[in-house]
């Protein structure tokens, strides 16, 4: 519980009276002023003298003929109900609320029977989250069942089946106080033994029962180890005062004798009534409140938040807040899609340089084919060109000839016929 | 401790039981005040006032001890807060304690940027907070609350009224923290200044409905006298680390060469009053009104920021996993639209562009096709000179022979007629 040393802080001295010593008494009148509240559930088959057992401890009639106790409660099927009553001592005011499930391991078939149970004080951490994480927290009633006394029978033979059976599935949800019922029909040595096999066989099954905070006082941790020596606590209850020894006391009064409630000789009880209630009750409600709440709470939250995928793994995730967690998944995205845009990008980009290049090189060819069928015409003109320049060449030679012939011929017939002319003279 | 407002004891569905005896749960406040000592108690007072105006002596005459302290300048550009952490023990009660001292307050030309600062260092402690709240694993009970309890508010000892800087930066802190206005160098004012002056402070802090902290009445047990120093707000101060001797003993004082003035001599300042209301009487009070009250008003506000309600359009209660999940749903929805958007628009660009290029194809074809023409033309043209020649090179021919023939029949009969004549 220390506070984590996470700035670093200096050590000082103090010259004088400052006052906050004080501190722990504003505390304590604030706490009475507020009230305090418990939620006690009890298990267990009926007859083992639960309703009996909450009298004593409250030495009230908690249950009584007006509101009678669950084994007068005939149910057919296992029920949890509750008990809500206000009790006051020494000007300390407190809400107690007796949870208990009649009809428990009392049917034939009792596979499932803590399936109530269950529901029960997960609907209670449920109500309490949805109030913590409302937007407009208002007062918050704690109803979370803070501890369960869990009933064993006396047989002497060890656990049954169906006490395994609930304690497995109840202690990580709550905090569970296995007690022997009615202990007043073992002889001490049969108890004591009952006791080591029942702590075996919860050891064997990994059963996680409440167990009590360690401290720095010697004293304190002195008078813890005595007590875990004696668990499971064997209890007896009793609503009838006998008197003994002059002594009213609550007791059971058999022919050889009665059997005290109080006198630790004779069982358990009034350890059992120190520690729930006198030493350790707050640390009750602070376990319920740390861890049992916690897990329930923190599962609850993963499971909505990565919807069903096991991303327990990564254990690292969980110690953001869902909101948080979004925040960073909506900024790796981002750099997701960063990348595929220049992926994306780079692609688009070297596409359009390949069709380009394509485009490029058609456009390249089509010049040079041009150019080609240019020049072959060029070529072609030039040699027309030639042939024309010769064919009219020779055409003008041989006019030109001819015309001197035509001429020669003109003046050949002009002088012959001159010579004819002469002649006839 | 964990969130729980007052007990629903006063349900009058519950009914009363009397107990028979001793039952013993009436140790329930010891047990809890046993725990809450073993875990120690954490505490976080910040100082707000002007450079010079007497933050740290107050602090270390507070808490009778040295705390570290800076010298510093009136010219720093900006206000800054320095918090420094210390490990007190009184008795059996340790104490961390956390001084906020603001450096530089007031020395800047806006006011704005007096309060700001102290306005985000509250904030950012609340949303530290609130983040740790948050998570879905989280510590609470180990967490080290750096929450800002209380705030001393350093008020000039001027006797005239309250700065604008002072209102204006009260009123911004008022539903954030509890403030405890204090007047400082309380030694500079005299006795009937003094009273007026806090009559005056105080009415001006009612008429610009500014909220300080007052010391709670609903508690009996110490009703009476919070009730009684409400009244002596707020408390004029004055601190002095300084022992002067005082007939046989020594202490803590500030000489003058008129007098002594005495720390803690009630006649002469409420220094006494503010240590017994703040630290022994309402320490607790302060730190329970920060997180019942200031806290849950800041989560509210930045829940409801993030789009957080209670109930659905439809006034049904929601709870907190189905706003989570659609929160998420919300949220994955988003970044599918984002990459659909992304996708898109590379699509539309790259339709773009297989246009622009198909459009240059397309006129290089059309360019290709018109050279074909030209060349066609051109071509056309050569074969119609050629034709041309052809032809004028036949009809040539065709004369030539033509010529040959009638000049062959010409030289035989022009033969003839010369053979004609010779004889």
């Amino acid at each position: 519980y220390r506070p984590s040393r996470r700035s670093s802080s200096q050590q000082k001295n103090l010259e004088g009276y400052v006052g906050f010593a004080n501190l722990p008494n504003q505390v304590y009148r604030k706490s009475v002023k507020r009230g305090f509240e418990f939620t006690l559930m009890v298990v267990g088959e009926s007859g083992l003298g639960k309703s009996t057992l909450i009298n004593s401890l409250f030495l009230t009639d908690l249950y009584s003929p007006e509101y009678p106790g669950p084994s007068h409660r005939i149910k057919k099927t296992v029920q949890v109900e509750q008990s809500k009553v206000l009790v006051k001592e020494g000007g300390v005011q407190l809400l107690l609320t007796i949870v208990d499930t009649p009809g428990f391991g009392d049917a034939v078939d009792n596979s499932n029977c803590w399936q109530p149970v269950i529901d029960y004080i997960d609907n209670k951490f449920e109500d309490y989250l949805n109030a913590e994480s409302r937007v407009n927290r208002r007062q918050m009633p704690d109803n979370r069942v803070q501890c369960c006394l869990y009933f064993i029978a006396p047989s002497g033979h060890g656990l049954k089946p169906l006490d395994i059976e609930f304690m497995k599935r109840l202690h990580e949800k709550v905090n569970i106080i296995p007690l022997i019922a009615k202990a007043d029909t073992m002889t001490p040595e049969e108890c004591q033994q009952f006791k080591r096999q029942i702590m075996r066989e919860i050891q064997e099954h990994k059963i996680k029962i409440y167990e009590f905070p360690e401290t720095d006082d010697e004293e304190e941790m002195k008078f813890i180890r005595k007590i875990k020596d004696r668990l499971p606590l064997a209890v007896v209850g009793s609503n009838t005062i006998i008197e003994v020894n002059g002594k009213r006391v609550r007791g059971r009064q058999y022919p050889w004798g009665v059997a005290e409630v109080e006198n630790s000789e004779h069982c358990d009880f009034t350890i059992l009534r120190n520690m729930l209630i006198r030493t350790h009750m707050q640390d009750l409600k602070d376990v319920t409140n740390n861890v049992h709440y916690e897990n329930y709470r923190s599962r609850k939250l993963a499971a909505v938040t990565y919807n069903g995928v096991d991303n327990n793994k990564n254990k690292g995730q969980l110690t953001k807040s869902p909101l948080a967690q979004m925040e960073e998944e909506r900024r790796d995205h981002v750099t997701k899609m960063k990348k595929m845009e220049q992926e994306m990008e780079q692609v688009f980009e070297m596409k359009v340089k390949e069709k380009l290049l394509k485009l490029r090189d058609s456009e390249a060819e089509l010049q040079r084919r041009h150019e080609q069928m240019k020049k072959n015409l060029e070529a072609q003109h030039r040699e027309l060109e030639e042939k024309r320049r010769q064919h009219e060449d020779e055409r003008a030679n041989w006019e030109a000839q001819q015309r001197i012939v035509e001429q020669q011929k003109l003046d050949l017939s002009r002088t012959l016929e001159k010579n004819k002319k002469k002649k006839i003279f | 401790t964990p969130y729980c407002g007052h007990c629903p004891s006063l349900d009058k569905n519950i009914r009363p039981l009397n107990l028979a005896g001793h039952v013993g749960f009436d140790s329930l406040p010891d047990q809890l005040v046993n725990k809450s000592i073993c875990q120690g108690f954490c505490f976080n007072i910040l100082c707000i006032g002007e450079t010079g105006i007497g933050k740290s002596t107050l602090m270390d005459t507070l808490f009778n001890t040295n705390f570290e302290n800076f010298e510093s300048s009136h010219f720093e550009p900006q206000v800054k807060l320095r918090a420094q952490t210390y490990d007190l023990q009184e008795s059996n009660v340790r104490l961390r304690l956390t001084v906020v001292n603001t450096v530089g307050f007031g020395d800047q030309m806006n006011k704005q940027e007096s309060y700001q600062p102290v306005v985000d260092y509250i904030d950012r402690q609340f949303e530290s907070y609130l983040q740790e709240e948050l998570k879905i694993k989280r510590s609470l009970h180990n967490y080290h609350d750096s929450r800002v309890h209380a705030c001393l508010y350093f008020i000039s000892p001027s006797g005239h009224s309250l700065k604008s800087l002072d209102l204006v930066t009260m009123k911004k802190l008022d539903s954030k923290v509890n403030i405890i206005p204090v007047i400082a160098k309380a030694d500079t004012i005299s006795k009937s200044e003094l009273h007026k002056f806090k009559i005056k402070i105080m009415s001006e802090l009612v008429s610009n409905g500014v909220q300080i902290y007052q010391f709670p009445i609903d508690d009996e047990t110490v009703a009476k006298v919070n009730t009684s120093m409400n009244g002596h707000l707020p408390f004029a101060v004055v601190g002095s680390t300084e022992e002067v001797m005082l007939g046989t003993k020594m202490v803590k004082a500030r000489q003058y060469p008129w007098g002594i003035v005495q720390v803690e001599n009630e006649s002469h300042c409420d220094f006494m009053k503010l240590r017994e209301m703040l630290i022994c009487v309402n320490m607790e009070d302060l730190r329970e009104q920060t997180h019942t009250r200031h806290y849950e008003l800041y989560r509210r506000c930045k829940l409801e920021e993030m789009g957080f309600k209670d109930t659905d359009p439809e006034c049904k209660p929601v709870s907190l996993q189905e706003t989570y999940e659609a929160k998420r749903q919300e949220f994955l929805l988003e970044l599918q639209r984002r990459e659909d958007e992304m996708r898109q628009m590379f699509v539309q660009r790259v339709k773009e562009k297989e246009a622009e290029l198909k459009e240059a194809e397309r006129e290089l074809q059309s360019r290709f096709e018109q050279l074909k023409r030209l060349h066609a033309d051109e071509k056309a043209t050569l074969e119609d000179k050629k034709k041309a020649l052809e032809d004028d090179q036949v009809s040539f021919s065709k004369r030539r022979a033509a010529a040959q023939l009638l000049q062959g029949q010409s030289l035989t009969a022009n033969g003839k007629k010369d053979k004609d004549r010779k004889k």
